[in-house]
């Protein structure tokens, strides 16, 4: 494997990802992190240059909806996907802006 | 302090979009709903909702693209930009990084020193608005209302070319002036609808090189603007003098106590990750698209002041204060439009509306009455059915509950009593009563009339016409005058 991962990168990836990874799930992420990055590289052998960057498969455009309401009020439904709720709000630990 | 310092300012400008829904989904975007009822899959975030793309999101971004000089990016593409806090319930906000639909554009300002500058735009994106936190102040938790998720923004980063805070403050005004003109937003800072981010560094002056920045967040006044830039700049020209370093960071203004502190901390480490967003597809804004909104742009305030001084014979200062907002302009417009006298009605814009708005604590935009109503009113004022004193207590309904003045007037018994031989009697009345006054008339103190008309105008409560009063009285003294 060409591309090695070091602990500060996965533990890095980990806190931005929100995982908290056993010791042995990280050497598994390293090796497939590493692989990915192989892979990355070796499409990164094909001359691009000229070739503007894809971001989807279908050649499809502008998908609009109208400015029109068309949701009313669903309170009860969304808020019983809630872990906890209270006084119509999802309930989360305290946080601070 | 011995070196003499220049700051150098940038803003990202958040506005909410007027639309009357939300940018990926059919949720209302109106303000003030209970917590919660304004949601759905999409705006919520639920695994498997798709975003499909408010069209006039497009329309409004690229209106104010073309009002501040902007190009339109006809390809433009949305992002994702990753991150994790509650009142993002995706764990990722759709934002535009790298085909914004608007860039390379700018506006001129007016200087403090009365010259002109252009503030550069560097990009105009359209982007969602996250959900509201509320901290529950006794328990251990905090709530989230989503009906703000997902309510169209565009953020406007400008270049770094402010050099004072007024410069900041005029740079605001222009951009909330071209906005509300375009009805694309209501732009107010105390609502929320109208956010500036201050991006702040101190150099020495003539330095080529810029300081390091800090960003200011929490600001919703242009006072709090003025002040915390005010307060940044000490605070970092206190650390270069100290020998000390500035670090790059993000503070958060407290408004009442009036100072910044840092914000963030290592574990939101600002990496993004940002990538093209997979569930929308790109827009492509064909040249004929781009001429319909283009056509559509209303008169902006330089124009309507020229048309003003044309069309209206009414003073400079008038036309100024009435084009400063758009809604004032548009019940001015309006209110002629139905036959009424453009000087009387800028008189009623300039003195009785600011007048009220003034104590009332409210901005021209907060404006709520009809043009009917004020052009019933100038109506009743000039046929002298109600005399000036009345009007104002009318106007002053009007301004508040938006009253028909004809039936006000009329179940009140407002009119002015113009029977002449009715107020004849009661100038004789009071004549009679205040052999002072008249003594002083008779002395050629024609001064002491005025005393007798108010007299007559208490007499009537106010319902005459003083004018008339006035002239009863000149013809009862008239061997004195």
């Amino acid at each position: 494997m060409a591309n090695i991962i070091s602990d500060e990168t996965i533990e890095y990836v980990g806190i931005l990802a929100k995982l908290e990874l056993s010791d042995e799930e990280k050497e598994q992420a390293k090796k497939d992190m590493g692989s990915m990055l192989d892979y990355i590289d070796k499409l990164n052998e094909l001359d691009t240059s000229g070739v503007e960057p894809m971001s989807h498969v279908f050649p499809v455009n502008n998908v609009f909806r109208e400015d029109v309401v068309t949701n009313g009020d669903d309170r009860e439904a969304i808020l019983s996907n809630a872990p906890e709720e209270k006084d119509g709000s999802f309930v989360v630990p305290k946080t601070f802006d | 302090m011995s070196k003499e310092y220049e700051v150098v300012i940038g803003l990202e400008v958040h506005v909410e979009l007027a639309t009357k829904t939300k940018i990926f989904c059919g949720c209302s975007t109106e303000f003030g709903g209970a917590p919660n009822t304004h949601t759905c899959p999409v705006c919520t975030g639920m695994p498997g909702s798709l975003p499909v793309l408010n069209k006039q999101v497009v329309e409004y971004a690229a209106s104010v693209g073309i009002a501040t000089n902007c190009k339109i990016n006809q390809n433009c593409k949305f992002d994702r930009k990753n991150y994790f806090y509650p009142d993002n319930p995706q764990n990722y906000q759709i934002s535009q990084l790298y085909q914004p639909i608007c860039i390379n554009g700018g506006v001129e300002i007016e200087t403090e020193k009365g010259g002109k500058k252009t503030v550069g735009i560097h990009e105009i994106h359209m982007e969602e608005d996250a959900g509201k936190l509320i901290h529950d102040e006794w328990g251990e938790s905090s709530l989230v209302d989503f009906n703000r998720s997902g309510v169209p923004l565009i953020e406007i980063v400008s270049e770094p070319d402010m050099r004072s805070a007024d410069e900041v403050i005029a740079y605001l005004e222009k951009l909330r002036m071209i906005i509300q003109y375009l009805g694309a937003s209501d732009c107010k800072l105390n609502e929320g609808s109208m956010r500036a981010d201050v991006n702040l560094s101190v150099r020495e002056k003539g330095a080529s090189e810029f300081g390091t920045r800090t960003e200011t967040k929490n600001l919703n006044s242009f006072k709090a603007i003025t002040h915390a830039i005010e307060n940044e700049t000490a605070r970092q020209i206190d650390i270069i003098e100290s020998g000390g370093k500035v670090v790059q960071e993000t503070r958060r203004w407290d408004d009442t106590k009036e100072y910044s502190y840092p914000m963030r901390s290592k574990e939101d480490a600002q990496d993004y990750r940002y990538f093209p967003e997979p569930d929308l597809v790109p827009i492509v804004i064909s040249d004929e698209w781009l001429e319909d909104i283009k056509s559509r742009q209303p008169e902006f305030r330089d124009a309507k002041m020229a048309r003003y001084a044309e069309e209206f014979d009414i003073p400079e200062y008038d036309i100024d204060i009435i084009t400063g907002h758009k809604k004032l302009a548009d019940i001015f417009e309006q209110t002629v439009a139905l036959g009424a006298n453009p000087k009387k009605v800028s008189n009623w814009l300039m003195v009785e509306t600011m007048f009220l708005l003034k104590e009332r604590g409210q901005s021209p935009e907060d404006v709520s009455f009809s043009p009917e109503n004020l052009a019933k009113l100038i109506k009743l004022a000039d046929s002298k059915t109600i005399n000036n004193n009345v009007a104002k207590e009318v106007f002053a309904k009007i301004f508040d509950e938006d009253i028909d003045p004809e039936k006000y007037v009329a179940d009140n018994g407002l009119g002015a009593v113009s029977d002449e031989g009715e107020l004849k009697a009661v100038v004789e009345k009071v004549i009679a009563a205040n052999p002072k006054s008249v003594e002083d008339i008779k002395a050629g103190k024609v001064k002491a009339m005025g005393f007798l008309v108010g007299q007559t105008m208490k007499e009537m409560k106010g319902k005459a016409d003083p004018g008339t009063v006035n002239a009863i009285l000149k013809e009862h003294f008239k061997e004195y005058m």
